[in-house]
């Protein structure tokens, strides 16, 4: 019931894709790094809306645009509990939860200034792994240093 | 096992245990019978793009005594790498010219990268803050010599333990032989998380000092490593510590039999010359094992030991 209510803050679409379950305070980073600032399609966001698992979630619409891997990828990382739904003609035709690959080459900057990858012209290759405590690190294939989150910079 | 022929050596952790014995049982045929000249129709480069006479002279030397011929440059002074030719253009140029290069270079990730584009094998000879695997070789091999074995030591680290490389990869390969670790350091130098998360997932032991004394009696190994008074944004800081962790000769009173003092070299004032007559100090020889260990693994990823 309550998720219906959430949908209704969001207008509808009748094509496109849906990304859910966005964190609040990622909600714009999102929006960011899938450039819609300056897509021409129609698109709607939404945070701070009320949600049974999450607390407060923020959800995006993107009308007519469906997504590739390497950017739903870049939404695994800044918001790992995303859900992509794709809708043709107000049907869902495909809905499932990001995943975290194991892998990412030339999505994310190098933050260590001293990284070769900042010097030369090498595309940046990250291992996703976990720290001590859980949390999503990114260890750069090339000088070895660990980020975690909040130092991503996307190329 | 993986074949150590035609493979570069980037970083200590490219190479397994079996892999790094057998580079160390190598290295003691070169320690017996050093002039081997089976090099004889090979060059090796040398490409410092920023200047380690230490580092350049052990790997030189190593190619020599191996018959080896020699190219290369000492700094990052030469025309093309002014002129701003790339990484990658250098490597493929040089690797035209040479069969091996060795590379050191101020960029972190570099030697990774250069061993990407390279059609020959590349040998870290260290990449600004992040490896240099053939100290850690050499490190590896005095130890063994010293203590007999690498199982099941007591290995203490003593100093700068949060930006000291050397000591990062040496957890990391000791962490194969199931050593205990004494990591002793001022408390804005500690050993970085990482390094401990390492050891933990290893499943081996880390105890944590700021005081050096009570360490002495239980090492088999200490390694000094220097305190630069850089790395301290509070000079005050520093000269409180910077005493705090020299070593002299009355502190090995009650040290092991079997102790040794290890050191990357150079020293600043962190181990006091009195030790140096001590049989105890290992840091001179230390220093000559790292030919025997470049010989070893110049041979080896040329394919000819
Ligand atoms: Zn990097």
């Amino acid at each position: 019931m309550k998720d219906k209510r959430t949908e209704l803050k969001v207008s509808a679409i009748r094509s496109g894709t849906v990304i859910d379950h966005i964190p609040a305070n990622t909600v714009f980073q999102v929006f960011k790094i899938l450039g819609l600032q300056n897509s021409t399609n129609q698109v709607y966001f939404g945070t701070n809306l009320d949600s049974q698992k999450y607390g407060k979630k923020g959800i995006i619409k993107i009308s007519g645009k469906c997504f590739e891997e390497k950017e739903i990828s870049k939404i695994a990382i800044v918001a790992p509990t995303a859900t992509i739904i794709e809708i043709d003609d107000y049907v869902v035709t495909k809905k499932e939860n990001v995943h975290l690959p194991e892998h990412i080459s030339n999505i994310v900057k190098c933050f260590n200034p001293k990284c070769v990858t900042n010097h030369q012209k090498v595309p940046t290759a990250f291992d996703l792994i976990k720290d001590h405590n859980g949390k999503m690190k990114l260890l750069c294939n090339y000088c070895e240093k660990t980020m975690g989150q909040e130092n991503i910079e996307f190329i | 096992m993986m074949q150590i022929k035609n493979r570069s050596l980037v970083s200590i952790t490219d190479y397994s245990k079996e892999e790094i014995l057998r580079i160390l049982d190598i290295a003691e045929g070169f320690e017996e019978n050093q002039r081997q000249k089976i090099l004889s129709d090979y060059v090796v480069a040398t490409l410092f793009f920023e200047p380690s006479t230490r580092t350049r002279l052990s790997f030189e030397s190593a190619v020599q005594y191996l018959g080896g011929g020699i190219i290369g440059f000492a700094s990052a002074d030469v025309s093309s790498v002014k002129k701003g030719e790339s990484l990658k253009d250098t490597i493929l140029t040089v690797s035209n010219y040479s069969d091996l290069i060795v590379m050191r270079n101020p960029m972190d990730g570099s030697a990774r990268y250069a061993s990407e584009v390279s059609p020959v094998p590349i040998i870290n000879a260290g990449d600004g803050a992040n490896q240099h695997p053939t100290q850690c070789l050499l490190d590896l091999f005095s130890i063994r010599k010293t203590q007999g074995t690498l199982d099941n030591l007591h290995i203490a680290m003593v100093g700068d333990l949060k930006y000291g490389r050397t000591v990062h990869s040496l957890v990391q390969a000791l962490s194969l032989f199931n050593t205990t670790f004494h990591f002793v350091s001022p408390e804005s130098l500690k050993m970085p998380s990482s390094v401990k998360t390492w050891v933990k997932k290893a499943g081996l032991e880390y105890h944590q000092y700021t005081e050096f004394k009570e360490v002495i009696p239980i090492a088999d190994i200490l390694y000094m490593t220097r305190i630069q008074g850089e790395r301290f944004p509070d000079p005050l800081e520093y000269e409180k510590v910077k005493n705090a962790y020299i070593l002299d000769n009355a502190m090995l009173k009650n040290s092991k039999d079997s102790l040794k003092v290890l050191h990357p070299l150079p020293r600043v004032n962190e181990i006091n010359e009195d030790v140096d007559n001590n049989p105890k100090a290992y840091y001179f020889q230390q220093a000559q094992n790292g030919v025997y260990v470049r010989q070893a693994l110049i041979a080896a990823i040329l394919g000819l030991k």
